[in-house]
């Protein structure tokens, strides 16, 4: 898939290379198309920022209940003036990364184990299916008396999320294989394993990076869930603490903060995906 | 000249929970040192199978192979095998595809522990010097660090040729191999690859739908019946000196003769079954 970005500066490679004046017009009107929509995007943010500012201003809602971005920006600074706030985000941030890379090499390696053998496959699959629809946040409050309240709890949450989908998932890949792949490695004379290193992990290193794009979110799901649950500290915390205490400023900003982990966790992994094509 | 391959009534099914289905029935034929053999038929008629079987990705049901007289499984012979597309992978340079053999006969890291004895390093310096010598004499040097999709069909399946041959494999199974090119590639690789494969004299069993294709590369030509599979007739092609490569026996007038007899060869198969 090409980036926005990569298509421009391709066009104005070729461009230089035969300089036709409709190509030209071409890339002019394709510049001021991508300017117009950043414009229109920037707008529709502040357009939207502005007019909750302005109509807690003038009392149409209620600014207890509504809250106001101006409320959120002085509670974000008091929080960041005695560093509470990073202490929390650091802590949703270690949990979720935490219970990610341990997603990620469970369901590769358990995806592997029921690649390599069919029957083994065949066997737990009505199990996986299951334990993949079944709503996790039913699981928590099991985990808790489990476990404990502790962050311990809160990273199985997120894990047993994001993995049964992702070993399905992984797995259905793996099995996709091209067969006269494997055909040509078993020709050559290798075995199994060489079929696993040569073909099947870098054949499946996109299937990997585009599930890691959907774990990450999941993890983080399991992390708010878990935080909800059985926490003293992190955003999912903060915003049962704040839902509790009435505190409608605090709890937006964890959510508004919420949202720019997740879009910069994903992001994260969107340029891994792109300097590996590369 | 000696035989090389040697099938004795080789048989062979597909299991299924739906049934049973007899791809090759009661098979026999063989193959001289250096010759280069072709098998045509009808689709479906168990050409794959019997490729397969050959180089042992099957395990026949019934029947035997021969390797220079030894049984297949004990024969200590290699066998290259090339695919109907070439299956370079992406994510190698040229020059690590067609190594690629190579890699999975000498592991180097699967003892960790154990040196590579002099000998064996010596060995693995010639299969390097060997592989360059190759891609030179192929025309492919300059694409060594080059990616397989930066390569033209042609160039490719000729990467995939070499791949096969830095085994130096005493048989080459060739399954459709140019199947998945447009036409007129199909005729300049086929021309290549078959010059290539003559003039190291390797035996070769090229399996094909296409019966121009078959003559224009073949020593002798098997037809098989459909399925299942039964030997229908083996026919002796012989263009003369001065008509080697295929290209000039496509235009020799031997030519048509050839194709009529082996066309009605299979159009006869086809009324009776």
């Amino acid at each position: 898939m090409k980036q926005p970005c990569d298509f421009l500066s391709e066009s104005v490679r070729i461009a230089e290379n035969a300089v036709s004046l409709r190509q030209l017009e071409y890339l002019a009107a394709e510049k001021r198309r991508r300017t117009q929509i950043r414009i229109v995007r920037t707008m529709l943010l502040v357009l939207f920022l502005a007019l909750w500012e302005l109509m807690t201003q003038l009392d149409l809602i209620d600014s207890f209940i509504f809250s106001s971005p101006s409320r959120i920006l002085a509670c974000f600074l008091q929080m960041a003036a005695d560093g509470s706030i990073f202490m929390h985000i650091g802590i949703t941030l270690l949990e979720t990364l935490a219970s990610f890379f341990l997603t990620v090499i469970i369901a590769v390696a358990a995806a592997v184990l029921l690649w390599s053998s069919r029957s083994l496959a065949e066997v737990l699959e009505p199990y996986l299916v299951m334990l993949n629809s079944l709503p996790k946040s039913a699981m928590a409050p099991l985990l808790i008396v489990w476990l404990g309240n502790s962050t311990r709890t809160i990273i199985v949450a997120a894990v047993s999320v994001a993995v049964f989908g992702s070993v399905l998932t992984l797995h259905t890949g793996f099995m996709q294989t091209d067969a006269d792949k494997i055909r040509l490695i078993t020709s050559l004379g290798g075995t199994r394993r060489d079929v696993l290193t040569k073909v099947l992990i870098p054949a499946s290193i996109p299937l990997i990076i585009s599930n890691m794009k959907v774990n990450v979110g999941l993890c983080l799901v399991g992390v708010i869930i878990g935080e909800f649950l059985s926490a003293r500290a992190g955003l999912g915390y903060l915003i049962i603490y704040a839902s509790q205490v009435f505190k409608m400023d605090l709890l937006v900003m964890s959510i508004v903060i919420l949202c720019l982990v997740s879009t910069a966790l994903y992001q994260l992994i969107s340029m891994l995906e792109k300097r590996i094509k590369d | 000249m000696k035989t090389k391959l040697e099938v004795k009534n080789l048989s062979y099914s597909y299991h299924e929970s739906t049934g049973e289905t007899t791809a090759l029935s009661h098979i026999s034929f063989d193959v001289r040192d250096g010759e280069f053999f072709a098998v045509v038929g009808p689709s479906g008629c168990g050409k794959s199978t019997l490729l397969s079987l050959l180089c042992g990705l099957l395990k026949p049901e019934e029947g035997s192979i021969l390797i220079d007289g030894i049984p297949r499984e004990k024969s200590r012979a290699v066998i290259g095998y090339m695919l109907q597309r070439d299956h370079l992978f992406e994510w190698r340079s040229i020059l690590s595809n067609v190594s690629l053999g190579l890699e999975i006969q000498n592991p180097r890291h699967r003892f960790p522990f154990a040196r590579a004895n002099a000998a064996r390093r010596q060995t693995e310096e010639q299969n390097r010097r060997d592989l360059l010598q190759m891609l030179r004499t192929y025309g492919l040097e300059a694409f060594r660090d080059a990616r397989p999709s930066q390569l033209s069909g042609g160039m490719r399946q000729r990467a995939a040729l070499i791949r096969t041959m830095a085994l130096k494999p005493d048989i080459l199974l060739l399954d459709e191999p140019f199947s998945a090119l447009d036409y007129q590639t199909r005729l300049e690789v086929c021309d290549d690859i078959s010059s290539i494969i003559k003039t190291q004299k390797k035996t070769a069993v090229l399996i094909t739908h296409d019966l121009s294709e078959a003559i224009s590369v073949a020593d002798r030509i098997l037809v098989l019946t459909a399925r299942p599979g039964r030997v229908k007739t083996i026919l002796n092609i012989d263009f003369g000196p001065g008509a080697e490569r295929p290209l000039e026996r496509r235009n020799a007038p031997e030519f048509s003769n050839y194709f009529n007899q082996l066309w009605k060869e299979l159009k006869y198969d086809e009324t009776t079954v």
